[in-house]
């Protein structure tokens, strides 16, 4: 049978193929010989599924495209995952090559505890960023400051309200980044008894569904003097759904992480979003940074190993600073 | 070639299992091309250490894949398998937590318990499928796409859409024990998805069971008057890849530790029909091998961990695993015009 003939061959030339390769293994490693102090580093992040997101990948492009310039000899290995599983293959990946420092930053906390405790045990130096994980087996943290963000989103909206008016807000995908961001604003607009918050929805940091919630808490509050969407990608929907309401109520409309079509907007004079608050994506960039000071010895920012990035108020006065035109965010 | 569907001629048992290694052969074609490819262009890529993580990798999704070949085979498809398998840990995890943590009962019993309860879980609505596809006479399309959407949202509601993790520590950190366990050199769930190959590639090529199955997704009529039960056949192999699901599940909660009710299994069902289709079978049914389908899982797992060695651009790595499943499928259309 000719099949089974070919299928013989496949095997035997597949096997010789796996001795070839195995042979070569060590081979090209050693004739590459990677130049004394060369390092590898790893970055796994999640994949680009909102602006945020999208940013994040940006800047840890970005971060291996002037770490690997700067230093001659690391090679910076990127590694995007769709889900908490996908992360930990993604992880595993960058492992068996080896890599001496791992910039993390986990999908969700639980399910990437146990792999991040096999990356601390073999030694490599572990750095996680914004979300935290359930074991301190961390060797360095770059966070947000998620409370500091939604404190700064409340007070920013109580000084334009001047303390008096009607408040909705939107939650984003419901997990401890956004609880924290929701419990500091609420927090944060008790000091003003004047102010009340008449509702809030969900919007999953999402455009679509920004515009979808904008809309039916238009329809279900005649009057309403600010809007706190939490995120600039969801600000966008909701100001969409707001402008074609034709109403002229809201005050103000307040995004937040900074993202360069809402910058644009500020520097526009954009007379309803007049402010955005930081949740910056450069996070990652500053990760990889430290990791590499890391691995060359030199002295970490933090002396208790948490980095906090913290919530900035970018308004007309330092809008053109922080454009970035060409980011992805 | 191989039609294994002529249930007249009672081959001999070597020429069945030829057979049953043959009709496969496009998708080992193509997983040689690549391994070939793979090795020559990457020297992480044939350490061993890296081959373990694509077999571990890609176990969970290959399971449920042997499944589905059984199913696509008989002439239907199952479009919420990853649903289903959010389903079955997050009940399972449910469950485990209504034990009163003061019962001292042994925690390798608990891991027993485990997988006993996420199998049951997954038969059930494997049954539901089969019941709505068989009794129901719904198109398996429509059935499962409207499973798809119940299974993730009963998921969802019982975890109040976050993880769910089981409340004891020590069990978590057994069933993590058990999941990242080697036997032999290779990985648990590996041997599983290895030994569930031999077992149902030989039940579907070479036993009557198995070709009641091919013959009733090749021609239901025929079937039918050959004398073959074609609704209990489909039945079973709702079953079977419910069953499967619900183990793959529980293999998956000793990965992580816990089960994410959004995201668990998403889009598992995709992988697991792109697996079987480079495997080999056919779409409308009637052709197809476990093997084979080992085989195409092998293909997507190491199409993903090459993406990932390679550093192709993120974005850029769905184009790639794309052309790889229409590439593999054209090789086979050149060899076997069907």
């Amino acid at each position: 049978m000719k099949i089974s003939t070919l299928l013989r061959t496949a095997a035997a030339l597949s096997c010789a193929a796996l001795t070839v390769s195995c042979s070569r293994e060590s081979a090209p490693a050693d004739a590459v010989a990677a130049p004394v102090g060369a390092s590898v580093i790893g970055i796994s992040i999640p994949a680009a599924d909102h602006g945020w997101t999208g940013g994040l990948v940006f800047w840890a492009n970005k971060a291996k495209q002037d770490l690997e310039a700067a230093n001659p000899g690391l090679r910076v290995l990127l590694s995007s995952a769709k889900d908490p599983a996908d992360q930990v293959s993604g992880i595993e990946n960058l492992l068996v090559q080896d890599v001496q420092a791992l910039v993390v930053l986990p999908h969700e906390p639980a399910p990437l505890t146990p792999i991040c405790k096999q990356v601390a045990a073999r030694g490599v130096k572990l750095i996680v960023v914004d979300r935290g994980l359930t074991e301190n087996v961390m060797d360095y943290s770059v966070v947000g400051d998620n409370p500091g963000f939604g404190r700064v989103s409340g007070e920013q909206i109580a000084k334009v309200l001047g303390g008096k008016g009607k408040v909705v807000f939107m939650e984003g995908v419901l997990c401890q980044v956004n609880t924290d961001r929701v419990t500091a604003f609420k927090k944060a607009l008790e000091a003003y008894p004047e102010i009340e918050i008449v509702d809030s929805g969900v919007s999953d940091w999402s455009t679509e569904k920004g515009l979808r919630l904008m809309e039916n808490m238009l329809q279900k509050h005649p009057q309403l003097d600010a809007v706190w969407a939490g995120d600039d990608d969801v600000l966008l929907g909701a100001l969409k759904a707001y402008q074609d309401s034709r109403r002229e109520d809201v005050k103000i409309l307040l995004g937040g992480g900074g993202s360069k079509a809402v910058v644009k907007m500020i520097l526009d004079g954009n007379p309803l979003v007049t402010q955005t608050v930081t949740y910056p994506p450069q996070m990652i960039y500053v990760a990889a940074q430290r990791a590499v000071d890391m691995l060359n010895g030199k002295e970490l920012p933090a002396a208790d190993k948490v980095e906090i990035v913290p919530a900035e108020v970018i308004d007309a006065s330092n809008a053109a600073e922080n454009y970035f035109p060409d980011s992805a965010y | 070639m191989s039609d294994t569907s002529e249930l007249s001629r009672r081959l001999p048992l070597s020429q069945r299992l030829r057979t049953f290694f043959t009709s496969g052969g496009g998708a080992f074609l193509a997983l040689l091309v690549l391994v070939v490819i793979c090795s020559l262009t990457n020297p992480t890529f044939s350490k061993p250490a890296n081959l373990l993580n694509i077999l571990r990798q890609c176990s969970y999704s290959g399971i449920i894949a042997l499944g589905m070949t059984y199913v696509i085979v008989a002439g239907g498809i199952d479009l919420s398998v990853g649903s289903l398998f959010a389903l079955c840990g997050v009940a399972t995890v449910g469950l485990l937590n209504l034990i009163p943590t003061t019962t001292a009962l042994p925690v390798p019993l608990l891991v027993v318990i485990a997988c006993a309860l996420s199998l049951v879980c997954g038969l059930l609505c494997g049954a539901a499928n089969g019941a709505l596809v068989v009794l129901g006479r719904l198109p398996p399309f429509i059935a499962t796409l409207g499973t798809y959407s119940i299974f993730r949202s009963l998921a969802l509601y019982m975890a109040d859409s976050g993880n769910a993790t089981p409340a004891s520590s020590a069990l978590s950190a057994s069933l993590i024990g058990f999941g990242s366990s080697y036997w032999l050199e290779l990985p648990t769930p590996a041997w599983i998805l290895l030994l569930l190959t031999v077992i149902l590639g030989v039940h579907l090529a070479a036993t009557p069971l198995g070709r009641h199955t091919l013959a009733a997704g090749a021609n239901e009529r025929v079937a039918r008057f050959a004398g073959i039960r074609v609704g209990a056949v489909r039945f079973r192999t709702y079953l079977l890849i419910g069953a499967l699901a619900g183990l793959s599940a529980f293999l998956f909660l000793g990965r992580l530790g816990t089960i994410s009710s959004s995201n668990a299994g998403m889009l598992y069902e995709l992988d697991a029909i792109a697996a079987v289709i480079i495997g080999g079978a056919s779409m409308s049914g009637g052709r197809g091998t476990v093997a084979g389908t080992l085989a195409g899982v092998l293909v997507l797992g190491i199409v993903s961990n090459i993406l990932d060695l390679w550093g192709v651009n993120v974005s850029l790595q769905g184009t790639v695993k794309g052309l790889v499943i229409i590439l593999s499928v054209l090789i086979q259309r050149k060899r076997n015009p069907a």
